[in-house]
């Protein structure tokens, strides 16, 4: 069966850069997102990189109904269905701290309408005996930090939700892949103070590939952060609610 | 996530730099957005900083980066004829169509300079005597407006705007998107001969020599050599071959630091040359290189303009026209060889028709291209260059420029009066700007 790869959030560089290694393989694509023109480009671009064909659908995570169609519409027949999800917002955190609704959105966005679209996806993998996830999360799942525990906590809570879904499909030989990036060079970290030894979408992108067709549970990308991230891990709760960061 | 971020962007001599906002659109709504926005103030979009000067550079403006629009959106496979955003660069071009027989009609020196770039200043390669520069082979391109509305510039019905556009040096707004002929090649590889020039008479002989016989024809100028030697160098010609070299994925080294001043030195400047000329055998070299190698020799050292230092260094690049070529050459050549400014990299090439943009550079003639340390007295020295370049009806590659005068600009470029008209119109407000065109006053009606 031929592989099939469906990009959840397919307009972020990470989820583009993604694509093309998945086009490289020459495997099918389904670009999922907002902007259906910018996904209808990348679309094209896919099949001019190797992809046997590549089609766009709509999908907004926050909307629930946009969510179902989605879902139904995720599979192509004879194919092996794939996802790689790569959906998120992250507002200022004092912009969030005065708009509650700032903070449901960021939820609905980073955690709950992901986690509704991989739960609605999860029987199809059941179903074909099969197929890798890859879930985008975050180094700021890890741990609770001063600065940035609302979004941190959304995606810890994607963090567990990975873990047991991995654990449901398990008996079906399907595989699901947390990858946590620390400083990639994307939109979203465009301009911010303080980076070091950032890499790329493209790096992040193979390093995902790899993972997945390995069916790693966890990377951190670059992989030094594994490092940095087990030093915060292990930091005491008592000093981490004294830090700044 | 700011759209906006403070950056400090440099020219590839790295002598120029600029401090500005920035903003890198990964889609083309972030584009629309930035254009609606009129509070937005100056703009100028910024490719792969493959520029040597301040072409690219906006101080105290709005830089666009475009280098995430890069995508390839339709390919013909029939005729050739390849429709991408214009972040994607010449290299990128070449991996993904190389393979399928298709290899772009023109590239630069640097297979890292985006396409949208290449318009921008009408690039030029190593079969221009033959091939022409980048605006002989564009279908079309979709440049968004300094008023923000897209337009498809095509050669026929948009004229003015696509010649003011084609090495307008951004000016005229930003390239989205455009339709590039692709030429059919028999194999990924090319055959070069290289041989032993010993002067500079003998190296325009040989010009006329290869003009039919070969695709590509550079030529490496040993500028430090003086006397009877003047312009002596390694010329290489290479057609292209009907048989696949394996495809093997070069490895990438990178220049990690700043190299110290002393690497340079004229002395081991002249030593490097001497070495370059005596390696090829009297009787001259013939092998089969991969295509991507040949066009792009030094894109196998990322950061190689770390070699200069902090200090970081000029590019004069000029084209004389033929009848007064041999004096011109003679002239910059035996000023350079007794300045003792080590040249590291001198080029000299044939060049083919004119270029169809008002500010393209290419013209019947010999260009000669020179690196200089940003040492004391470069920019004197160039400056003089620059005189004997005006004095025999040449001019200056503005891509490559940072040292260059309005007055002078004016006599090299004769249809600049043509370009301003085209941009008093399309940009009555002079909302596209750049360091380049404020220092050489590209805008203002003399």
């Amino acid at each position: 069966m031929s592989e099939h790869w469906l990009v959840l959030g397919a307009s972020s560089s990470i989820a583009r850069a993604f694509a093309r290694q998945a086009a490289a393989r020459g495997a099918l694509l389904t670009l999922a997102g907002r902007d259906l023109e910018d996904l209808q480009s990348s679309a094209q671009d896919a099949q001019l990189r190797g992809a046997p064909s590549a089609r766009v659908l709509a999908c907004d995570a926050v909307d629930a109904a946009s969510r179902a169609d989605c879902i139904a519409d995720a599979g192509i027949p004879g194919t092996t269905l794939n996802v790689f999800l790569a959906i998120s917002e992250m507002p200022e955190q004092a912009d969030m701290d005065t708009d509650p609704a700032l903070v449901s959105r960021m939820i609905e966005a980073t955690y709950a309408g992901p986690m509704a679209l991989l739960q609605g996806l999860a029987p199809q993998f059941e179903l074909q005996r099969g197929g890798r996830i890859v879930i985008l999360g975050s180094v700021a799942g890890d741990r609770g930090r001063r600065k940035n525990y609302l979004y941190g906590s959304a995606k810890a809570g994607l963090a567990t939700y990975a873990e047991g879904l991995r654990a449901r499909l398990q008996p079906s030989g399907a595989t699901v892949t947390l990858v946590k990036p620390g400083f990639v060079d994307t939109a979203m970290t465009w301009g911010l103070p303080g980076l070091f030894l950032v890499s790329t979408p493209e790096k992040c992108a193979a390093a995902a590939m790899n993972a997945a067709q390995k069916g790693r549970e966890e990377i951190y990308h670059p992989g030094f952060w594994r490092l940095i991230m087990f030093v915060i891990r292990h930091i005491p709760a008592t000093v981490m609610k004294r830090l700044k960061f | 996530m700011p759209l906006w971020a403070q950056k400090e962007l440099a020219g590839w001599g790295r002598v120029l730099r600029a401090t500005g906002a920035a903003a890198r659109p990964e889609r083309v709504a972030d584009l629309e957005r930035i254009f609606a926005d009129a509070s937005n103030g100056s703009l100028l979009a910024y490719g792969a900083g493959r520029s040597y000067g301040d072409a690219a550079l906006n101080s105290g403006g709005r830089s666009v980066i475009m280098r995430r629009l890069d995508r390839f959106l339709e390919f013909d496979p029939a005729s050739g004829r390849l429709v991408a955003e214009s972040g994607a660069t010449f290299g990128e071009v070449i991996a993904a169509f190389l393979p399928r027989g298709y290899l772009v009609p023109v590239a630069p020196g640097t297979g890292f300079a985006t396409l949208g770039g290449g318009i921008a200043n009408d690039v030029h390669g190593k079969n221009h005597h033959q091939a022409g520069s980048l605006g002989q082979h564009l279908e079309w391109f979709d440049l968004r407006l300094p008023s923000g509305e897209l337009r498809r510039v095509d050669p026929a019905h948009e004229t003015e705007l696509f010649r003011a556009t084609l090495g307008g040096v951004g000016l005229t707004g930003i390239i989205e998107r455009l339709c590039l002929q692709l030429k059919p090649v028999p194999s990924n590889s090319v055959v070069v001969r290289k041989k032993r020039i010993r002067d500079l008479d003998a190296y325009l002989e040989a010009f006329a020599e290869e003009r039919d016989r070969a695709e590509y024809v550079v030529g490496w100028i040993d500028a430090l050599a003086a006397g009877r030697h003047l312009g002596r160098g390694v010329l290489e010609a290479a057609t292209l071959s009907t048989q696949d070299v394996p495809a093997s994925p070069a490895k990438a080294l990178r220049l990690p630091a700043n190299m110290p001043a002393f690497a340079l030195h004229a002395v081991s400047v002249r030593a490097f040359n001497q070495l370059y000329y005596s390696r090829v055998p009297s009787g001259g070299l013939e092998y089969r290189q991969a295509i991507g190698k040949f066009l792009f020799p030094l894109d196998r050292l990322h950061d190689w303009n770390r070699i200069y230092g902090k200090r970081g260094f000029h590019q004069f690049q000029c084209v004389v026209p033929f009848e007064q070529g041999r004096a011109a050459l003679g002239a910059m050549l035996e000023l350079t060889s007794k300045s003792g400014h080590g040249s590291f990299l001198a080029v000299l090439k044939a060049m083919g028709p004119a270029g169809v943009g008002y500010l393209s550079f290419p013209m019947p003639g010999y260009t000669l291209a020179l690196d200089f340390p940003n040492a004391p007295g470069a920019t004197e020295l160039i400056a003089q260059l620059e005189r004997i370049a005006s004095d025999h009806g040449g001019r200056i590659y503005l891509a490559k420029d940072s040292t260059l005068s309005p007055e002078r600009l004016r006599t090299m470029y004769k249809a600049l009066g043509r370009f301003r008209e085209v941009l008093a119109a399309v940009d009555p407000h002079g909302r596209m700007q750049s360091d380049l065109a404020r220092r050489l006053r590209l805008r203002e009606n003399a």
